[in-house]
C-alpha cells in the first residue's frame, strides 16, 4: 500500500494543487497560500521518502499493476528521491519568493499553477522508470515553461520565448527518433529491461553509438551542452527573475540527470567512444562557459553561464562512470541546483531594489543591505567551492576521479574552472556591494521581506547542507550506486522475470 | 462576402446573409457528429477511439456552428463555460486514479464490475470510463477555448 502511493506523491501533489486553483480561477490570494501549502507538504512527503528509500531500498510501483517490462514502471530510486527532495525546496522558495515580485497581473493569469504544472513534470521526469513515459514527462514540463517564459508577453519575452520553443519542439522530435531506434533495437521501453537486454547485446556496434549520439544530440540541448547551448543565455534572461531561477535550478539539470541515466544504464558496450564524447563536450561547455562569465557584467548573463560551467562540471563526473565520479557528480548535481537558485533569487533582489540589471553601475549597496551582501559573498564562496560549503567536496570526487582515470588535463580544466568562477562571483559582489556607485542609485521602495527570506533561506540550506557533507555520505553513496554499478538499479526486474 | 456586397451597392448588409443552408445544415449534422462521438468515445475500451478522439470531434462539431452562427448565439445554444470544462476534466483526471489507491492497489489500476440492467442486460461498469471522462472534457473545452481565442470571440 505504502509503496504503491509514496513514489506517485510528488507527481500528484503538484498536479492536485495546479487543478484546485484552476477551479478558484484569477485570485491570487488563494493561489499564493495553496502553492505554498503544497509546497511545504511536497517537502514533507519528499523527505519522508529519502527516510524511506534509505531504509528499505528502491521503491518501485507498477502503474495500472502491469508487471514490469510492459507497464509504466516508476521506479523511486536514491538519486530520484534526492532529486525530488531538492526540487520541492527551491519550488517552495521560489513560490514565497514570486509573491513579492512576480507581479499582480501575471499572478492572475495562472502562474502558480504553471509553476507547479512544471513541478508535476519536472518530478516525473526523474522518478518515472520508462523512457516513453520519461518523453511524455519531458513535454509536461515544456509545455509549462513555454507558458511560463512568454507569460506577461514583453517583446523580448515573446521573441526568446519563440525561440525557446523551435529548439525545444526540435530537439523533442530527435528524443522520439532516438526512443524509436532504441526500441527497434532492444524491443522495450523500461529502462531497466532495456539495460538488461543490452548487457547480453552481440549486434552492432554502431547502432548503439548512432543512438547515443542522438539521445546526447536531444540532452545536451535540454541542458545546454556545449555547441548546443546557443538558446540558453537569450532565453533564460528573457522571463522575470522567479521564473528564471526555476529554469536555471531545475530545467537544465533535468537533461544532466538524463544524460546520466541514458549513458550508465544503456550506453555500456562502447565506453571508450561515447563517454569519451561526453568528456570532451563537458570540457568545452566549461571553457564556453568560463569565455562568457568573464565576458560580461551584465549579473543575469554572468549566472547564467555559471550555470554553464556547473553543467560541465557535473558531466565531466558523470562521464567517467567510476566510484567517486559519480559521488562527486550527484553531490555537486544536489548543490548546484539550491545554489544556482540562491544566486538568481539574489541579483533579482539587487535588481529589483535597483532597477540596473548591470553590476557596472551599481557600487556601495553593503551599506543598505549587510545581510544580503554576506549572503552573497557565503552563496558565491559556496558556488567556487571553498572548502567548508558544499560545492568542494563534489569538485573534490570528480577531480580525484578524473585524476585517476587518467584525464589529468579534464581534472586541471576543472580546477581552473573554479578559479574563473570565483573571479566572475567575486567581480559581481566587489561592484555592486563594495565601493561608491558611479553616479547615485536611487534605491526603490519595494516590499522586500520575502524576496530577502527566500533568498537567504536557500543560501543557509545550502551552508548546512555543506556543512552536514559527512552525515549525508551514506545517502550519495547510494544514490551513485545506480549509475556506476547500474544492475542496482536493474535489479528489481529480477523477482518480476 | 459583405464587402463584395457593399461594392455591389447594397447599403445595409444583414449579418450573416444567405447563410440558410449552412446553418439550417450544421443543426443535422451537429447532431450526428456528436453522436458519432459519443459512439466513438463508448468504444474506445475495446476497440479504437477513446476520450481524446471523441472529445476533438465534439469540438469540430460545435466549432461547425460556430462557422454557422456567431460566438452569442452559440454561447447561448450550449452556455458552457470552457475554463471550467478544463478544469473539471483535469480534476476527472487526476482524482480517479488517485481514488484508486483506497481499493489497495497502484495507482491507475482500474476496476470494474458487471450489473445488470432491465432493457439492456448486462452492462459493463469501469472506472477508466471515469477518467476517460476527463480527458474527453480537457480536449474538448482546450481546442474550443483555443479555437475562440485565436478568433478573439472572447473576451
Amino acid at each position: 500500500m505504502t509503496t504503491n502511493i509514496l513514489p506517485m506523491l510528488p507527481v500528484i501533489l503538484p498536479f492536485i494543487a495546479g487543478v484546485i486553483m484552476l477551479f478558484i480561477g484569477k485570485r491570487p490570494m488563494p493561489h499564493r497560500i495553496i502553492s505554498a501549502v503544497a509546497g511545504l507538504i511536497l517537502i514533507g512527503f519528499a523527505a519522508f521518502n529519502i527516510y524511506y528509500v534509505y531504509i528499505n531500498g528502491t521503491m518501485v510501483t507498477y502503474l495500472g499493476n502491469w508487471s514490469a517490462p510492459f507497464g509504466i514502471s516508476v521506479v523511486y530510486d536514491m538519486t530520484a528521491a534526492l532529486l525530488v527532495f531538492t526540487t520541492s525546496i527551491v519550488m517552495f522558495f521560489v513560490i514565497i519568493y514570486s509573491f513579492q515580485s512576480i507581479g499582480y497581473e501575471r499572478e492572475k493569469y495562472y502562474y502558480y499553477p504553471m509553476v507547479l504544472f512544471m513541478i508535476t513534470g519536472i518530478n516525473g521526469a526523474f522518478t518515472t522508470g520508462d523512457l516513453f513515459n520519461m518523453f511524455v514527462f519531458f513535454e509536461v514540463f515544456l509545455l509549462a515553461s513555454y507558458v511560463l517564459i512568454t507569460l506577461g508577453s514583453r517583446k523580448v519575452q515573446l521573441q526568446e520565448g519563440f525561440k525557446y520553443l523551435v529548439v525545444n519542439i526540435v530537439s523533442s522530435n530527435f528524443f522520439l527518433v532516438g526512443l524509436a531506434y532504441l526500441y527497434s533495437v532492444t524491443g522495450s521501453l523500461n529502462m531497466a529491461d532495456i539495460h538488461i537486454k543490452l548487457s547480453s547485446y552481440e549486434g552492432s556496434l554502431a547502432i548503439m553509438t548512432i543512438i547515443s549520439v542522438v539521445f546526447i544530440f536531444v540532452f545536451a540541448t535540454k541542458a545546454g551542452l556545449f555547441p548546443l547551448y546557443f538558446w540558453m543565455p537569450g532565453s533564460y534572461s528573457a522571463p522575470p527573475i522567479p521564473v528564471i531561477a526555476l529554469f536555471g535550478a531545475l530545467l537544465t539539470k533535468v537533461g544532466v540527470y538524463a544524460i546520466a541515466r541514458t549513458y550508465s544504464l544503456f550506453f555500456t558496450t562502447d565506453v571508450a567512444y561515447t563517454h569519451q564524447i561526453l568528456l570532451l563536450l563537458a570540457l568545452l561547455t566549461i571553457v564556453a562557459g568560463c569565455i562568457g562569465a568573464l565576458a560580461y557584467t551584465d549579473m543575469k548573463q554572468i549566472i547564467i553561464y555559471n550555470i554553464m560551467i556547473a553543467i560541465g562540471v557535473i558531466i565531466v563526473g558523470f562521464s567517467m562512470m567510476d566510484y567517486a565520479g559519480t559521488v562527486g557528480a550527484m553531490y555537486y548535481l544536489i548543490h548546484d541546483i539550491v545554489i544556482k537558485a540562491a544566486l538568481f533569487l539574489l541579483i533579482g533582489f539587487i535588481i529589483y531594489r535597483t532597477g540596473k540589471n548591470d553590476a557596472a553601475d551599481l557600487g556601495g549597496l553593503i551599506k543598505q543591505h549587510p545581510v544580503a551582501g554576506w549572503m552573497f559573498f557565503v552563496a558565491s564562496l559556496s558556488l567556487a567551492g571553498v572548502p567548508p560549503f558544499p560545492g568542494f567536496f563534489g569538485k573534490l570526487f570528480i577531480v580525484e576521479s578524473a585524476f585517476d582515470n587518467g584525464h589529468a588535463i579534464a581534472a586541471v580544466i576543472v580546477l581552473l574552472s573554479s578559479l574563473i568562477v570565483l573571479y566572475s562571483i567575486m567581480k559581481i559582489f566587489i561592484k555592486v556591494f563594495w565601493g561608491e556607485p558611479v553616479e547615485p542609485i536611487e534605491l526603490k521602495n519595494i516590499k522586500s521581506d520575502k524576496l530577502l527570506f527566500s533568498a537567504i533561506g536557500l543560501v543557509i540550506v545550502s551552508t548546512v547542507f555543506g556543512l552536514s557533507a559527512d552525515f549525508l555520505f551514506p545517502i550519495f553513496e547510494m544514490a551513485a550506486e545506480s549509475f556506476y554499478n547500474p544492475s542496482s538499479y536493474s535489479n528489481y526486474l529480477m523477482g518480476v522475470e | 462576402m459583405k464587402s463584395t456586397l457593399k461594392r455591389a451597392g447594397y447599403g445595409k448588409v444583414q449579418r450573416q446573409m444567405n447563410d440558410v443552408f449552412i446553418q439550417f445544415t450544421s443543426k443535422v449534422i451537429f447532431l450526428i457528429i456528436l453522436l458519432f462521438a459519443v459512439n466513438l468515445f463508448l468504444a474506445g475500451h475495446y476497440t479504437p477511439g477513446g476520450g481524446f478522439v471523441g472529445g476533438l470531434l465534439a469540438a469540430s462539431a460545435i466549432i461547425l456552428l460556430l462557422m454557422a452562427y456567431d460566438y452569442k448565439t452559440v454561447k447561448k445554444m450550449i452556455p458552457v463555460n470552457f475554463h471550467l470544462m478544463i478544469s473539471v476534466g483535469l480534476a476527472f483526471a487526476i482524482l480517479v486514479p488517485t481514488l484508486l489507491f483506497f481499493f489497495g492497489v497502484p495507482f491507475f489500476t482500474h476496476q470494474h464490475t458487471y450489473i445488470n440492467v432491465p432493457v439492456f442486460g448486462e452492462v459493463a461498469l469501469h472506472t477508466a470510463v471515469l477518467f476517460d471522462i476527463g480527458v474527453f472534457l480537457i480536449v474538448a473545452g482546450t481546442s474550443l477555448l483555443i479555437i475562440t481565442l485565436v478568433g478573439g470571440t472572447e473576451e
